[in-house]
């Protein structure tokens, strides 16, 4: 198959003056598992809904699985698995009659759906807690036991918003591990939104960071920073032995490359447009300087964080 | 192609069969139900002694109504049954529907029952549906179960006439209640707590059953005719004054049970000396009491569906999102 699983585009969806999703493009291949990721309030889950058919786009076109959800969303409903984020099941029934109704709702008769429920609860380890009201459930169980749900009708492609939200950090680990193995043994395409970029950029084959409403870069998260981040200047942090910090402060003066230093006792920090670091290496040595410490400041996913969703609407605002 | 149509089917009857189970496992229902059959019996039974001790009277022209006296006699300490049923059945159907639509968008149930292969019409449908058969069942097997018992306590049968105005009759309650649970079903629709529509639905009812009428009378007093007043003058006030009081379901609900349940009567509003003379007192043919409160029926059926209309119409453009 050569064409996208997913496909969108000039996707735009207004509610009012605010703009929530703005002309995004975006192509996922089949089989692959991409992580939509960006700040609260981006946009992430309304997209979702649309890909979904559950919320009409102002403007622009999507597909998946070759079809259309706005015009035909039975269809895509019926090849898509959804969680949402905080899903909800009813309290007073028990796992295995939730699932039963899901299943049911699919077109599968009981005893068919019976029997692929409790083969899914094997699946993600509730199998002892399958007669057990879900109002019992911790929030693990239920997160497992929705993953269960949005698997019931055999998708294609699985949809997950937000899934590792309120999970303690061995949840996190466990429920990310099962979702990775899951899509591979079943082939599935997975989309995962999330605002938690160190939870699940383990997972992801490929991410797109999603702000404002916007696709800003997407691709491996590998690529992503170097990206993000081509036109920065370099940082270099140099630590020199307390004698010779006067002597490296001349020649660092003397490089060209360099833009700025900043000193403090035997430590520099210094901004450089090229890659200058074995370069000043070897201008070092043969001053004879004792370096203690050199080191290239690389720009890697923790900048994303910093940069896009910590610090994204003030870097947006200037 | 026909294999989707069964599947959406199949899909809808799983989701009636989810509502029905949810409201007879639900404790609100089971305790309306427990207030309603208790009320209801209570009020048979009197009805039931009553005209045990009192045979009707050979002028009677109801008196070969028998069975149909059952659920309008009462010996004065209890209100009879077409009275009980008119003041609980909104409170019945206040209760099946307040909470329809609201509780699962809040329990986030409703998001995922739509990202099913399903009509996003099919879940309201199915609060309807299921709500209405569970209203039916309730009040036919009400209705036969008292049918019995007195056939059993006199030893005959009710005669086709009164089975035909019986059938009638639940048709006419099913449909009063059925217009309170889509009233609160839009409530649940349009607010978001629970807390919110069920108030707003139980002020409406209060509304109608309390303050209406106290509204009506000062509204009477205010236009009252003098007492020598023109005879036209004086029809013309009570017509005015029905037309008012109609304007409360409570009111079209017991015209149309009246109608259905006292043969006998042949108009609900005030009929001249010359219009009354010459008439025989018999009782009247169940096409002609129907054509009497036929704009009632109409008024409560197209008020029900209005309802309907309404929260149907909000339902579907609602963002699902929480």
């Amino acid at each position: 198959m050569d064409n996208p699983i997913i496909r969108v585009r000039q996707l735009t969806k207004k509610y009012g003056d605010f703009t929530a999703v703005d002309q995004l493009d975006l192509d996922i291949e089949t089989g692959e598992i991409f992580g939509l990721l960006g700040p609260n309030g981006a946009g992430k889950s309304t997209t979702i809904l649309m890909l979904l058919g559950l919320s009409e786009p102002t403007s622009g076109e999507i597909e998946v699985c070759d079809t259309d959800p706005v015009r035909s969303p039975i269809a895509v409903k019926r090849l898509v698995g959804y969680l949402p984020d905080n899903i909800g099941f009813y309290e007073g029934w028990t796992a295995l009659e939730n699932l039963v109704l899901t299943a049911q709702l699919n077109g599968i008769s009981y005893t068919e759906a019976k029997q692929r429920s409790l083969s899914l609860l094997e699946k993600v380890s509730l199998q002892d807690v399958a007669n057990k009201k879900v109002g019992k459930f911790s929030r693990g169980m239920r997160q497992r036991l929705g993953l269960a749900d949005s698997l019931i009708k055999d998708p294609k492609v699985l949809i997950l918003d937000e899934p590792t939200l309120g999970l303690d950090p061995m949840g996190v680990k466990d429920f990310t591990s099962l979702i990775l193995r899951l899509s591979r043994e079943e082939k599935l395409t997975v989309l995962l939104s999330s605002h938690q970029l160190y939870q699940v950029q383990q997972i992801c084959d490929r991410v797109g960071l999603f702000i404002k409403g916007k696709l800003v870069a997407d691709g491996p998260i590998q690529n992503l920073a170097t990206h993000l981040f081509q036109d920065k200047p370099r940082h270099i942090q140099l630590k020199v032995h307390q004698t010779d910090t006067q002597r490296a402060r001349d020649i660092l003066e003397a490089m060209q490359d360099v833009k700025t230093i900043e000193q403090q006792n035997d430590q520099f920090y210094i901004d450089a447009d090229e890659i200058i670091v074995h370069h000043l290496a070897k201008k070092l040595v043969e001053h004879d300087i004792n370096i203690t410490q050199l080191q290239q400041r690389t720009y890697g996913i923790e900048d994303i964080y910093a940069h896009y969703f910590e610090g994204g609407s003030t870097n947006d605002a200037k | 192609m026909m294999l989707n149509k069964n599947n959406n089917l199949y899909a809808f009857s799983i989701l009636v069969k989810k509502e029905i189970a949810d409201h007879i496992r639900s404790w609100k229902f089971i305790i309306l139900l427990a207030i309603i059959l208790l009320t209801c019996i209570a009020s048979l039974y009197t009805s039931l002694q009553e005209l045990k001790n009192t045979a009707p009277a050979p002028n009677d022209p109801d008196a070969a109504f028998f069975f149909l006296k059952i659920f309008t006699t009462s010996d004065g300490t209890m209100p009879s049954f077409h009275l009980f049923v008119g003041f609980l059945g909104p409170l019945l159907g206040i209760c099946l529907g307040f909470d329809a639509v609201n509780s699962e968008f809040n329990g986030r149930t409703l998001g995922r029952i739509l990202s099913q292969p399903i009509h996003r019409d099919y879940f309201l449908n199915a609060k309807f549906i299921g709500a209405l058969i569970v209203i039916g069942t309730l009040f036919v097997s009400l209705i036969l179960l008292t049918i019995g018992a007195a056939t059993l306590l006199v030893g005959f049968p009710p005669t086709f006439m009164e089975c035909n105005r019986l059938f009638l009759f639940t048709l006419l309650t099913i449909v009063y209640v059925a217009f309170w649970l889509n009233l609160s079903i839009l409530f649940s629709v349009r607010f978001k707590h629970t807390a919110t529509s069920a108030l707003v639905a139980i002020a409406i009812w209060l509304f109608f059953t309390v303050f209406y009428p106290i509204i009506i009378n000062i509204v009477a007093k205010a236009v009252q005719p003098n007492p020598y007043a023109s005879e036209a003058e004086i029809m013309h006030y009570q017509h005015f004054m029905l037309t008012l009081m109609r304007f409360a379901p409570s009111q079209l609900y017991s015209d149309g049970t009246n109608m259905l349940l006292m043969p006998s009567i042949r108009s609900l509003g005030p009929l001249h000396m010359e219009q009354l003379q010459g008439a025989i007192p018999s009782p009247l043919p169940i096409w002609e009491s129907i054509k009497v409160a036929w704009s009632q029926m109409v008024a409560l059926i197209a008020c029900t569906i209005v309802c309907f209309a309404a929260s149907y119409y909000f339902f579907m453009r609602k963002e699902i999102r929480c």
